[in-house]
């Protein structure tokens, strides 16, 4: 998957230590690192299924499930530890993940979309009406959690969870990556290439994308207790196709074929639009979508494809 | 959105006849409009095979579009608003849709299915930003057209004409147009052709590239005349494309894509069950289309009246 070359190595090592040092000088930018981080996780997810040539209109559903998991325990329980949360809403993610996912990977291209796409929906409106439990629109704060036993201050804490994100965040790449290296991962990239030989092959197409489909719900999962940790609060709003429609966008911009574009992607989504939005109200959209439609029309492979090719070019030059 | 101008609603005392009947009225003209939208989304998927995220937005703009007309030509005579509405919907659709295809969708056609998917996605996300640019996020009123027809008494309940007469006249025109229009004109034939086989048709001299863009000036003008229509009965707010994209979407998806009959159909399933349900469950009424969209799916994944062939496995 990720070509093994120098370059890529340069690169992650620098945009870790990037991650991890530069918000100690631009403290404003700490929760905005964390935010990337924790979208770039779910996007790691919908780059599993992208290799299997199947988009989720629906993956919000798996995200904000993994938000109102922390949501509700805070809220129930009074407090929390985040230790803890990390695996709550993951394994609630992934319980769904299974339900849903026994009946979408029946379905292919379009089918697989609009399905994803249908049950997020109804989780939606469910959180959105659901008046007496999830306070509709408004959502349910999330109160700061402890970690591992300890509590901090504001401040503090904005720093365990950047550092934790970004453990999580190397984490999550280092297994999608091995993943996508096995044999398992190699069958899903066979779904989009030939499902009828995998098929002859004697594997079972679909137990092949329900395992890719159970892992991005888990990935989702974890960002949705991370950026509903980081933002204090879970709101239907988390659960809203657009927001699918951003994490496949997310995708894209990134390049798909690499995990390290879920990331690069994350980054400049989050980053135009946090400028954007302090900036000028109702335009991030408006750039984002400009951004989108250059990266699809002139550059098919991403921000990662155009680096690599950069990269390549200045290789063969003297 | 239409249960807001009923005048029987005063009325409607706690008579299970009226609420019926109320219902009823509302989920038909609910459902014309619905279906003007979800019939412009299936006819372009039919066709090119893209699944079109803006939709909704050439619906808003539509409802825009009419409301600034409208107010122009009021002042002159307000029943030039009619004409309004339908020049208002063919300018957008017209333009908006022949630069879509022309310049972003044409490009990707032939790349992966996401490409299309996500570059109708991005026209979104731009003209959501720009809708709020140009007509602002206070809520707009051009109630004219709905204010000069009579209201009709219908088994006691009073109601608009233009939304219980004119929308599913106009609805039932559209649909029975596209039928003719599909079925017997020579324009028709030529677009079936290139959806059956694009290459074999333009082996025999058909122009593909005039079919697409034709086809998508149809579906997003669909589009904004269900937003033109609309626009008189709700209140123009940002997000009212967001709402009616995904609507449009599980009404398309459950009659199965590229169907038109089987759309109106199901528009009218959907827009009857939603009216019911907002007099017995009010709180149930946005989860209604997508539950009917998952159970559909979940039996039949090509739609209520889809055809089997469509699914590779």
């Amino acid at each position: 998957m990720l070509p093994r070359s120098n370059a890529i190595r340069f690169a992650i090592f620098a945009g870790i230590v990037f991650a991890a040092v530069m918000p100690l000088f631009l403290t404003s930018w700490t929760t905005l690192v964390a935010l990337i981080l924790a979208k770039g996780i779910v996007v790691l997810g919908i780059i599993i299924l992208l290799q299997a040539g199947q988009v989720s209109f629906g993956h919000a559903m798996f995200f904000a499930i993994g938000a109102y998991a922390a949501a509700f325990w805070g809220r129930r329980f009074g407090g929390a530890d985040l230790a803890f949360l990390i695996v709550l809403g993951p394994l609630c993610a992934t319980i769904f993940g299974i339900l849903v996912g026994l009946f979408v990977v029946r379905y292919r291209e379009i089918f697989f979309s609009m399905l994803n796409l249908a049950f997020s929906m109804v989780l939606w409106s469910l959180l959105e009406k659901m008046y007496h439990y999830t306070n509709g629109a408004d959502g349910i704060r999330v109160p700061r959690p402890t970690f591992l036993g300890m509590a901090f201050s504001p401040d503090a804490f904005q720093y365990v969870l950047l550092y934790l994100t970004l453990a999580l965040a190397i984490a999550a790449t280092w297994a999608v990556q091995r993943y996508l290296d096995s044999p398992l991962g190699h069958m899903l990239r066979a779904i989009k290439a030939n499902e009828t030989r995998l098929e002859y092959l004697g594997m079972s197409a679909r137990r092949v994308l329900l395992c890719g489909y159970v892992a991005s719900a888990f990935l989702a999962g974890l960002g949705g207790v991370l950026v509903a940790v980081a933002q204090q609060i879970a709101t239907p709003e988390f659960g809203f196709w657009t927001k699918s429609g951003e994490f496949v966008f997310i995708a894209i911009l990134g390049g798909s074929a690499n995990a390290l574009g879920a990331f690069a992607g994350a980054a400049v989504f989050e980053i135009v639009r946090f400028f954007a939005a302090a900036k000028l109200a109702n335009t991030w959209q408006l750039i984002l979508g400009l951004v989108l439609i250059i990266i699809i029309l002139f550059a098919p492979n991403g921000l990662i494809g155009l680096w690599q090719k950069k990269k390549m070019q200045d290789g063969r030059a003297p | 959105m239409s249960r807001n101008k009923s005048q029987g609603l005063a009325v409607a005392a706690r008579m299970n006849s009226t609420i019926l009947v109320l219902a009823t009225l509302d989920g038909l003209s609910y459902a014309a409009l619905v279906f003007l939208v979800s019939v412009g989304l299936s006819l372009i998927f039919g066709v090119l095979r893209v699944v079109n995220v803006a939709h909704g937005s050439l619906y808003a703009y539509g409802a825009y579009m009419a409301a600034t007309l409208s107010m122009i030509v009021a002042p002159i005579s307000p029943w030039l608003t009619y004409p309004a509405l339908l020049v208002a919907s063919i300018l957008v659709g017209v333009i908006i849709g022949g630069l879509m295809e022309r310049f972003l969708l044409r490009p990707v056609y032939g790349r992966d299915d996401v490409l299309q998917l996500l570059i109708t996605f991005a026209v979104f996300m731009i003209m959501d930003n720009l809708q709020r640019l140009i007509w602002g996020v206070q809520p707009i009123f051009a109630s004219e057209p709905l204010k000069l027809l009579p209201n009709v008494s219908l088994f006691g309940v009073t109601y608009t004409s233009y939304q219980v007469i004119l929308l599913p006249l106009i609805a039932i025109a559209a649909l029975f147009g596209l039928r003719y229009f599909l079925r017997y004109t020579l324009a028709g034939a030529v677009i079936l052709a290139v959806t059956e086989d694009r290459e074999a048709a333009t082996a025999i001299g058909i122009d593909a590239k005039k079919v697409y863009i034709t086809t998508f000036m149809i579906g997003a003008t669909l589009a904004a005349l269900g937003g033109a229509l609309a626009s008189p009965t709700t209140s123009l707010v940002p997000g009212m494309g967001t709402d009616m994209i995904v609507l449009s979407f599980a009404v398309a998806a459950t009659a199965g894509l590229g169907q038109i009959e089987g759309t109106a159909v199901t528009a009218l399933l959907i827009g009857l069950a939603r009216a019911f349900v907002i007099y017995i469950q009010p709180e149930f009424e946005v989860l209604v289309p997508y539950l009917i969209m998952v159970l559909v799916l979940l039996v039949r994944p090509m739609g209520l009246f889809g055809v089997n062939h469509v699914r590779k496995i």
